[in-house]
């Protein structure tokens, strides 16, 4: 390093630690890996991937928001509209001064509010008023904390004073700011004079944006965590002064409303304005996750139907936060590139030419190798055969018709789920889910037209009415027009037609006229016999007359949707080298996603080869080697006691293993002597620190233990 | 023939003041004879007690005010430690003696500090030769602060060697405020609740400008007819009656009614004020939103109030792990058996027996259980597998800062912690509708 001072001296050079951890991330991404290949390419492409798709989420949660936001902000102007103008009038002087007050359910995902607070925050900054304060239970575990958080937050609001100003008040230590409402209400008049009286260009302060005395907005991110007594005494204080000092609360509630009322006492709640306003639930957030991310063609990166279930059960049944959600697909998502050495080949289908090119011999050898290509080239005659696996060029050609391939499957088949789910949505009982992602993972799994289910549901289909019907051609049409796919041939016209014929049913009515021709017939023939035979016949033809044209082409519908499910939608393992795409190794996901420490624990201790590789510590299952390290001895022993542990007997077996491969010599077995001893204390403590035991008064010399059976 | 007379104060002054105390004269002729005349030593403590909105502050205020006296008025719900408080006093006290708008800030930690600073603020000639008055409001908060403060204020004159007077507001009676170690008792002085005619008279007195005094007394009659047995509370009376003053007034702006036509319009408002007490006064609704309603004219039913959204969407294994939480809390441990353990045979009996000793545990309250208790219902009353997953432990975590669950006795973790459910029993069996479990066959209270 060198510096342009001429004297000698100590410099400081800062790292640029931004570069080097970029950088970092990038050879830790190739080093690591045993498949090198290609390993720069699959970074980057990995890293534009993700950028494409958070930004796509984000986009869906502004979306999402927008409704509440827009709420949120109607509410906040109006707040405190009448502030500033003189309180002349009758009605708003008999009014007792009660704190606006927004109450937000945002579901019990509270992990997912920081997000939303962050962007009202910024939504509430840019529009309304530059004073927004949040504030966390966990740094409000008294009034004064909260003053002090809050007037914190407030002097450094982007309300920038000049520069005589900020001398002024750095001056002021945040020691000698008083905590108080009586200077915060003394700071805001200040601040808001300031911005009447200065000359219009240090006005920008409040662009013009802002109403001319902006309120001070405090969000109490999860009400639920906040201890009472401080709420109270706040609402309290606060509601002295509301007259001078503009004040919004916003609760953010992650269970339902009725927590103000357990939090607040009467007498509280009533300074308060509440109004409620509701988010979104998160389920139909997910949903709409999944929809734009995961049933597109847009994104080539895919899940397979494991790992997708296992991010979908991680949802329901433990967290229910998109956040989670979208953190798992990330990390499916690197480890696809990391682990996959043929990922370099997972990116759009303009780019695949190119990089399919580019392709070195040992990666057309990892092609080859996937089953899939395997199971392709056994289709193939012989002399293909040959070529692909010995001529590296044609097998790139092949392999970039067969990447075209997979890239209008998908095209295709997302277009046809829609449509599948949009007959089998409006089912009674759902015979094959209520939402689409249900589908989706039902079509990924098998043959979805082999499922029982499937049947069923067709059967339900054809006895549907004509109007419902109508209702969900109708839909087809729109998710046909609005696909893509340009490959799905006819089918579009198709429905057209069906539809144009259901909404003319004129010439439906012919069969019943000859049915009551026969009937007039009957009514003739007076001779049993004859009766007897038309009767019959009538039965008969009946059976087969059934059919109307109506059902007839209903039955045409039906066969024409099962047709296109059988042509588009199967399952992605019979696609060739579906594995450059589809992320399938579950087990790494649900390893790290939904770990089980105790179990890891257990196993550790168990079984210490399982974690060290160590080939000495290889023993059957039962048995206790004494080469395992002293914890793992006295963790087997301990397995075999009661709930109350004898630590003399414990002692005395801990010994025994330890000494057994030892010499046989009976007599210095007996004594145990001190470093024995001082292991085995050693280890028992280790194993009180993990909260296997603990001691206990109930019996001398005896520890509890706490754990019970494997896990 | 005015009501209060003193030497003292000229008369326009007490008529003012008069018209200004409605119904409670009796108290401040009584604080005016304390006073004396402005340079006389009074109480060196009052105690003035009574219920919320007893017009103890509002009493205060206005006579100190309209009699020009030298006070300093501190609420101690916003000065929250001694330090605030001896600080806002002593700056308060500056003002009065320099007439600043702005005093600087005085630093003072201790009372020892307290008492040099007040010496030599009150130095000044003109409040040497008048008594000055501190008040403390809400002064039951001076319970938390050091032991030494309130003992202190009582005996101000005493420390200070000023003519100073300490007037204690609070809404407790004075035993439970006295300090344990004794100190100077104050001089009690006690205001009673109002009663429904000095309501009457006081919501009556402030009628709005465009509408006769009768109008408005009539109105406020029908008004204390609904809410008086409820709510007795001046400020939150005052309230309700501005916001449904304009729905009474409706008729008679609409034309179809006169101002006299009493019935008509408490045929009008009365349902309205029904539905007021049931909304509003709650704070279901917020009174913006009711305004709204009375200006769109529609009907509260489609807004729903704050407890109509009692539902609560719950992860699946979070909903079992609350429902396990609600089974340790309300079942004995030793019927545990009898509810998870497939062959449980005699204990069924035994049980009945002793079922009836004690009849509800439900009226007992949620009782604590150790956090194993609650897995191991929990695997037993979810059907497939559940392995103990990380997430499961955060899940009880979570549900804990839901106040869902309450941690019982933090002290030791490696101590198995103990919990207890917070819900309620139409919350759990919500909740364990949606997840076809029958919770009902499984309290031993509704064997």
């Amino acid at each position: 390093m060198s510096t342009c001072s001429v004297s000698k001296g100590c410099f400081v050079f800062k790292p640029d630690s931004k570069k080097r951890k970029i950088s970092s991330a990038a050879e830790y991404f190739s080093k690591g890996n045993n498949d090198a290949e290609d390993s720069g390419l699959r970074f980057d492409t990995c890293q534009s991937l993700w950028k494409e798709i958070k930004c796509e989420t984000e986009q869906i949660q502004e979306d999402l928001n927008k409704k509440l936001f827009h709420n949120l902000l109607d509410f906040l102007r109006k707040s405190h509209l009448d502030f500033k103008q003189k309180k002349t009038e009758w009605a708003s002087r008999m009014k007792s001064n009660e704190i606006p007050t927004a109450a937000v359910v945002l579901g019990v995902n509270v992990t997912d509010h920081d997000l939303t607070f962050k962007r009202l925050t910024e939504v509430f900054q840019n529009d309304v008023t530059p004073f927004v304060v949040s504030l966390k239970s966990k740094e409000c575990p008294g009034i004064k904390n909260l003053l002090q958080k809050l007037m914190i937050q407030l002097m450094g609001c982007p309300v920038d004073m000049d520069s005589s100003d900020e001398e002024e008040s750095s001056k002021i230590s945040p020691n000698r700011i008083r905590y108080s409402v009586t200077s915060l209400t003394k700071w805001y008049r200040n601040v808001t004079k300031k911005a009447d009286t200065e000359t219009p260009c240090k006005k920008r302060i409040f662009s013009s944006k802002h109403c001319e005395s902006p309120p001070v907005v405090v969000i109490f991110k999860n009400i639920e965590s906040f201890s009472s007594k401080v709420l109270q005494d706040f609402i309290t204080i606060s509601s002295h002064c509301i007259r001078e000092f503009p004040l919004v609360l916003i609760f953010g509630i992650a269970t339902s409303p009725m927590i103000i009322h357990k939090l607040l006492p009467h007498s509280v709640s009533s300074l308060l304005c509440i109004e409620l306003f509701q988010s979104l639930s998160c389920k139909e957030h997910l949903s709409k996750v999944i929809d734009k991310l995961l049933l597109t063609s847009q994104f080539p990166f895919k899940l397979s139907e494991k790992v997708l279930q296992v991010l979908i059960n991680i949802f329901l049944y433990h967290d229910f936060s998109v956040q989670n959600f979208i953190k798992g697909f990330q990390l499916s998502l690197l480890e696809h590139f990391y682990s996959q050495p043929l990922s370099v080949l997972c990116c759009e289908i303009y780019k695949a030419k190119k990089r399919v090119d580019s392709l070195s011999h040992n990666q057309c050898e990892n092609i080859r190798r996937l089953s899939s290509f395997r199971r392709f080239v056994e289709s193939e005659v012989s002399n293909k055969q040959t070529i692909l696996l010995t001529d590296d060029e044609g097998l790139k050609e092949t392999v970039y018709a067969l990447l075209q391939d997979l890239h209008t499957y998908h095209e295709n088949y997302f277009p046809v789920l829609r449509c599948l789910h949009a007959f089998t949505s409006s089912l009674p009982k759902y015979p094959l889910g209520k939402q689409i992602r249900e589908l989706y993972c039902a079509c990924l799994e098998k043959k979805v037209w082999e499922t029982e289910e499937y049947e069923s549901a067709i059967q339900l289909v054809r006895m549907m009415a004509t109007d419902e019907l109508v209702d969900i051609l109708e839909k087809c049409v729109e998710i046909l027009k609005s696909s893509p796919a340009a490959h799905l041939g006819n089918s579009l016209e198709k429905i057209e037609e069906y539809l144009s014929q259901l909404k003319h049913p004129e010439e439906i009515n012919e069969d019943q006229e000859t049915s009551i021709s026969s009937l007039k017939e009957l009514q003739k023939k007076t001779d049993l016999y004859h009766l007897q035979k038309t009767l019959l016949e009538m039965k008969e033809s009946r059976r087969l007359k059934k059919l109307t044209k109506f059902e007839m082409l209903r039955f045409e519908i039906v066969d024409f949707v099962d047709s296109l499910v059988k042509n588009y939608l199967v399952p992605v393992e019979m696609q060739t080298l579906h594995e450059v795409m589809y992320f399938s190794a579950a087990n790494t996901l649900r390893e790290r996603l939904n770990a089980p420490p105790r179990v890891a624990l257990h196993n550790a201790l168990n079984n210490p080869y399982f974690y060290l590789k160590n080939e000495s510590l290889k023993s059957e299952a039962g048995s206790i080697s004494n080469t395992a390290p002293d914890i793992c001895i006295a963790y087997k022993l301990h397995l075999e006691c009661g709930r109350l542990i004898n630590l003399v007997d414990w002692l005395e077996a801990f010994s025994t293993v330890v000494k057994a491969a030892d010499n046989t010599d009976s007599s210095v077995k007996d004594r145990i002597d001190d470093i024995t001893h001082a292991r085995f204390i050693r280890a028992v403590s280790e194993l009180e620190l993990l909260g296997f035991i603990k001691p206990t008064k109930q019996k001398t010399d005896h520890v509890a233990r706490l754990t019970w059976g494997s896990c | 023939m005015p009501v209060f007379k003193h030497p003292e104060y000229p008369e326009e002054t007490l008529v003012q003041l008069e018209s200004l105390v409605p119904c409670r004269e009796s108290q401040v002729s009584t604080l005016l004879s304390i006073f004396g005349e402005r340079h006389h030593f009074s109480f060196p403590s009052l105690f003035i007690y009574g219920h919320t909105s007893s017009g103890k502050t509002y009493v205060m205020q206005t006579l100190l005010k309209t009699l020009k006296l030298p006070h300093v008025f501190v609420n101690c719900i916003e000065c929250f430690t001694s330090r605030l408080l001896l600080e806002e006093i002593l700056q308060q006290l500056q003002h009065l003696s320099t007439k600043e708008e702005d005093p600087p800030l005085v630093s003072c930690d201790t009372f020892n500090d307290f008492i040099r600073l007040f010496k030599q603020t009150t130095m000044i000639p003109d409040l040497q030769n008048q008594t000055i008055y501190v008040i403390l409001d809400n002064a039951e908060q001076l319970r938390k602060f050091e032991a030494n403060i309130l003992p202190g204020f009582l005996r101000l004159q005493e420390l200070t060697d000023r003519n100073v007077t300490v007037v204690l507001l609070s809404e407790i009676v004075w035993e439970l405020l006295r300090p344990n170690t004794g100190c100077l008792e104050p001089s009690p002085l006690y205001f009673p609740d109002y009663s429904i005619g000095h309501l009457q008279k006081i919501l009556s007195h402030d009628h709005p400008p465009e509408y006769s005094f009768d109008f408005y007394a009539a109105y406020i009659n029908i008004l204390l007819g609904v809410f008086y047995p409820v709510c007795r509370d001046l400020k939150e009376l005052r309230h309700l009656a501005a916001l449904n003053f304009s729905k009474y007034c409706e008729p008679v702006v609409q034309g179809e009614a006169n101002e006299r036509d009493t019935r008509r319009l408490w045929k009008n408002i009365e349902s309205h004020l029904k539905k007021a007490m049931q909304t509003v006064y709650l704070r279901e609704i917020s009174s913006s939103q009711w305004e709204r309603l009375q200006q769109d004219d529609g009907e509260p039913g489609h807004l729903k109030g704050l407890s109509a959204h009692a539902h609560v969407e719950l992860p699946y294994y979070s909903r079992f792990l609350l429902i396990a939480a609600y089974l340790a809390s309300y079942n004995p441990a030793r019927t545990d058996k009898r509810f998870f353990v497939k062959h449980h045979g005699k204990i069924r009996k035994m049980n009945f027996q002793k079922k009836h000793e004690k009849t509800t545990n439900h009226l007992l309250g949620p009782k604590p259980f150790p956090l194993d208790r609650m897995l191991a219902i929990l695997y037993s009353i979810v059907d497939s597998r559940v392995a103990p997953t990380a997430n499961i432990f955060s899940q009880i975590t979570s549900l804990v800062t839901l106040q869902l669950l309450t941690l019982v006795g933090h002290d030791d973790q490696l101590n198995g912690p103990r919990y207890k459910c917070n819900v309620s029993l139409d919350f759990i069996r919500a909740i364990s509708r949606t997840v076809n479990f029958d919770i009902i066959k499984y309290l031993y209270d509704f064997l």
